[in-house]
């Protein structure tokens, strides 16, 4: 088999083999484990591989200030600086803030995406020439999967509130705007769906892109496209006991577990890829949500000429000082009227 | 030059279709052409380079040290404490593939261990299998493998087919910069003894006499005197440099590229006129008579130990600041390291320029000017005399150069001053997406610049002269503009080759073809000795056309 078929038949086979896993466990009564104990060891293990993810890379120090300029840096006053140098290119703080507020919540960087083609050229001695489209395809994907994704977390939250604040409630309503189904269709669930499918689409069908692809980058699309189809069948298809399901959920938010007798094996397939996913985070990619905070090429105020950085580990260095150097061109430089130090 | 296959076999093989075979079971191929030949083991010995030895990259044996391995798994160990770059950008790449088409090397090459994210990849595996858990249980399946000599090869060939441009970096949602791992793992590679001799023989002369062509003094002078009578020959004006004086106002540094070869040699009488032109109290020295550090391509601290020189000259001859000249490279090492390397610099004062009064706020730590940002301002306090017609026989595009593009961020002066010294509409950008912050670099930057792999040159600069030719056939531009001595020294190969008939220039030259000076002779050429439009032969004729 070769390299891409085996990265992604592993990744598909353990999402699959975790469906078939939790699936038995619930035939074989293991609803403590599936519905308790896994649940909040995937919590336990999320925020502690956190935490240490995050201290391992603070720990590492930053020693040089550099930032990847994007636009004209501040040097003359009357040098013209648009909104857009000052947001790309911040020498300050407060338009540092405004550039990683860009780049997390609108992929500022991904927006500015572009797609080069090699267009074959008869005119063209060379016979074929570069063309560089802007291609906004995969921040459109990329943004719509990650909003959809949080406003499906954000939504759940009505499951672990009681009475549910009003905000989660407001957003049930925009979500289920168009009521064409019921129970009505919520939109984030949709959006979340075609965006992964795209996002994997892509990964399969561009050679470049099949021929970088690891399991890693395989499991967590096909693990929250599990996630997504057995919310979804649960909701629309085999309509789980949805009171009891909030009674088990208020039962783990008040650390007060208990398993709720009815509630259909598909939610704890669910809550099972669910935990999957949490505890699988801190040692994954998706790691690359805390990490674009930590990014010196986009986290630092590009003032390497006007603020002093220091480097913790600086050390003085051997170099060619220029009294060796004199010493061993002092006759030739008095010979051309270069002044030295010493005459002889 | 060396053989490269011509311009419609290079393309005509070009596609960007990967090969059926995974990326870890292809070995590297050193074809001739696609690598820098091993380095002399006599520079090394100059700089204390460690394990200096006869060797050839095509060979089978690289006669690496006994411990390799240790070296390079205990080098990347100590590079992931002191870098958190690095770490980083080991742990976070998610391969959304955004940087794959950006790099001019695989858009030259199509090679895909040549797209950033897959060049990464090369060292991040090795990360994989011996720093993470999960590749030390699961092996190739978790996107680790072994170190093995067959990855050291590889690492060498694709750390330099990479320039260090940070294009990719740019597009990168997460801004993982390959610039970094790049520089990184060519220090991991080098603490083997593998190293590339472009590099280590400019390193070792930068180290030993002053500059990369190891120039000594005396012949430092001879280049710059000549420069001199070249601009008394064809202004008539005196622009004769003082050497290694103490007292004087302004130490200006440029790159060596500015004073030894054409074209870079006319940006340099360029800045002698405009001095001249001024009246600016200077000093060249003959010791740090180089700007560029061709160090910081082969690590971190070589370029530290070249950066040295500037300073620590500057404290010797008790200036008051730094003016540095046209320099790609020098301007991001000045910009990102310098001051963290040396400061604070308290034996400088902060720059004012004695022309304007202008205080140059912006450099009050570093103590150090652009040549474009000191330019732009006599020009905009109108200190310089400038007759833009005088270089109405050029039509320009202007090459941002990758490293102040995306390593500092100069665009406007150097666009403020080519405004300034053109007649207008002379000046034509390339496509947008091929300048400023997306710029393409000349593909043979970070000590690529040898002969022997002219034909991953012309391939990495493909992208940069696709767009040049473009204005070339659109609006007849027959000079590329740039401020990088790299540039000047790569890109006329690049034209030559792709876009026959287009010139590469300085931008301060075309501001010494343009000044006005008082009791100067009539100009009828430019530094060139090319016939200014009106003058020489084709006016002559024009004009016994006329009667």
């Amino acid at each position: 088999m070769d390299f891409c078929k085996r990265h992604l038949f592993v990744a598909l086979f353990a999402v699959l083999g975790l469906v078939a896993l939790a699936y038995i466990g619930v035939q074989a009564n293991l609803q403590v484990l599936f519905g308790v104990i896994i649940p909040y060891l995937a919590v336990l293990i999320f925020v502690e591989g956190l935490v240490f993810q995050l201290i391992k890379w603070a720990r590492s120090p930053v020693p040089f200030r550099i930032p990847t300029t994007a636009g004209q840096n501040r040097t003359l006053p009357w040098i013209k600086r648009d909104l857009g140098d000052k947001l790309d290119n911040p020498s300050t703080t407060g338009f540092l803030v405004g550039r990683m507020a860009l780049e997390v919540l609108a992929f500022r960087s991904l927006f500015r995406n572009l797609r080069t083609e090699l267009q074959k050229d008869p005119d063209n001695p060379e016979g074929a020439r570069l063309i560089h489209w802007s291609y906004k395809w995969l921040w459109l994907g990329a943004i719509a999967f990650h909003y959809a994704f949080l406003v499906v977390v954000l939504r759940h939250l009505r499951f672990f509130t009681e009475p549910v604040p009003l905000p989660f409630q407001l957003m049930e309503h925009v979500d289920g705007f168009f009521q064409f189904f019921t129970p009505a269709v919520y939109l984030s669930g949709v959006v979340l769906v075609v965006a992964v499918f795209y996002l994997l689409a892509r990964r399969l069908t561009n050679p470049c892109m099949r021929y970088i692809s690891l399991a890693a980058d395989y499991f967590p699309l096909l693990l929250i496209l599990g996630i997504g189809i057995s919310g979804i069948l649960m909701r629309y298809v085999y309509k789980v006991d949805i009171v009891a399901v909030k009674e088990m959920a208020m039962g783990l938010a008040t650390l007060q577990p208990k398993v709720v007798a009815g509630i259909g094996s598909i939610f704890y397939i669910h809550l099972f890829l669910v935990s999957v996913l949490f505890a699988y985070f801190p040692f994954s990619k998706l790691m690359h949500a805390p990490g674009v905070f930590f990014s010196p090429s986009r986290n630092m105020v590009s003032n390497n000429r006007w603020v002093l950085h220091v480097n913790p580990w600086n050390y003085p260095v051997k170099f060619h000082h220029y009294d060796e150097y004199e010493d061993r061109f002092r006759e030739a430089m008095i010979e051309a009227d270069i002044p030295v130090e010493k005459e002889s | 030059m060396a053989k490269a296959p011509k311009p419609s076999e290079l393309l005509a093989g070009l596609n960007y279709q990967p090969p059926a075979k995974g990326w870890m079971d292809v070995k590297p191929d050193l074809r001739p052409g696609t690598y820098v030949n091993a380095a002399n083991p006599k520079w090394m010995e100059w700089i204390n380079y460690p394990y200096p030895r006869a060797w050839n990259v095509a060979d089978e044996d690289w006669k690496l040290p006994d411990n390799w391995k240790e070296i390079i798994l205990e080098g990347m160990e100590d590079r992931l404490k002191r870098f958190r770059s690095l770490k980083v950008f080991f742990d976070i790449c998610v391969r959304c593939g955004a940087c794959a088409d950006k790099c001019h090397f695989f858009l030259g090459t199509g090679d895909p261990k040549n797209m950033p994210v897959l060049r990464a990849e090369l060292l991040r595996s090795v990360y994989r299998r011996y720093f993470k858990k999960i590749g030390q249980v699961l092996g190739e399946i978790a996107g680790a493998r072994d170190l093995t000599e067959d990855v050291i090869k590889e690492w060498f060939l694709y750390l330099h087919q990479c320039t260090i441009c940070r294009r990719c970096s740019l597009f990168c949602p997460y801004g993982i910069d390959m610039a970094e791992m790049t520089l990184l793992g060519r220090e991991l590679l080098a603490s083997i003894g593998v190293n590339i001799d472009w590099a280590m023989a400019s390193v070792a002369q930068c180290y030993d006499k002053g500059s990369h062509i190891g120039a000594t003094p005396q012949a430092f002078k001879d280049m710059m005197d000549f420069l001199a009578e070249e601009n008394e020959r064809i202004t008539g004006i005196t622009t004769q440099p003082t050497y290694n004086r103490k007292g004087a106002e302004v130490l200006f540094v440029m790159p060596s590229g500015d004073y030894f070869a054409d074209p870079g040699t006319f940006t340099m009488m360029g800045y002698m006129l405009m001095f001249e032109h001024i009246g600016l109290d200077y000093t060249l020295s003959t010791y740090a008579a180089e700007g560029g550090n061709f160090g910081w391509f082969v690590s971190h601290e070589m370029g530290k130990r070249l950066n040295a020189k500037i300073y620590h000259e500057a404290k010797r001859l008790g200036v008051k600041w730094i003016l540095g000249g046209e320099c790609g490279h020098m301007w991001r090492v000045c910009n990102q390291y310098m001051p963290t390397w040396w400061g604070p610099v308290d034996f400088l004062e902060e720059p004012v320029s004695p022309i304007t009064g202008t205080r140059f706020e912006n450099a009050s730590v570093h103590k150090m000017v652009h040549i474009s940002e000191f330019t732009a301002d006599l020009i905009h306090h109108g200190k310089l005399n400038l007759d833009p017609q005088r270089n109405a026989h050029i039509k320009m595009t202007f090459h941002d150069s990758c490293n102040t593009a995306r390593g500092m961020g100069i665009f406007e002066e150097p666009r403020y001053i080519i405004n300034n010294v053109l007649p207008e509409g002379n000046f034509i950008e390339m496509p947008p997406n091929t300048i400023r912050e997306k710029t393409f670099c000349c593909g043979s930057s970070s000590a690529l610049n040898a002969n022997e792999n002219m034909e991953v040159r012309m391939q990495g600069g493909f992208p940069r002269a696709n767009a040049v030719k473009f204005v070339q056939e659109k609006y007849g531009v027959n000079h590329l503009g740039c401020i990088c001595a790299l540039d000047r020294a790569t890109l006329p190969t690049l034209m030559e080759y792709w876009v026959p008939g287009m010139e590469v220039t300085g931008i301060t030259e075309l501001v010494g073809n343009a000044l006005v000076f008082e009791g100067e002779m009539e100009r009828t050429t430019d530094l060139r000795d090319r016939d200014l439009v009106g003058f020489g032969e084709a006016a002559e004729e024009d004009a016994e056309d006329a009667e």
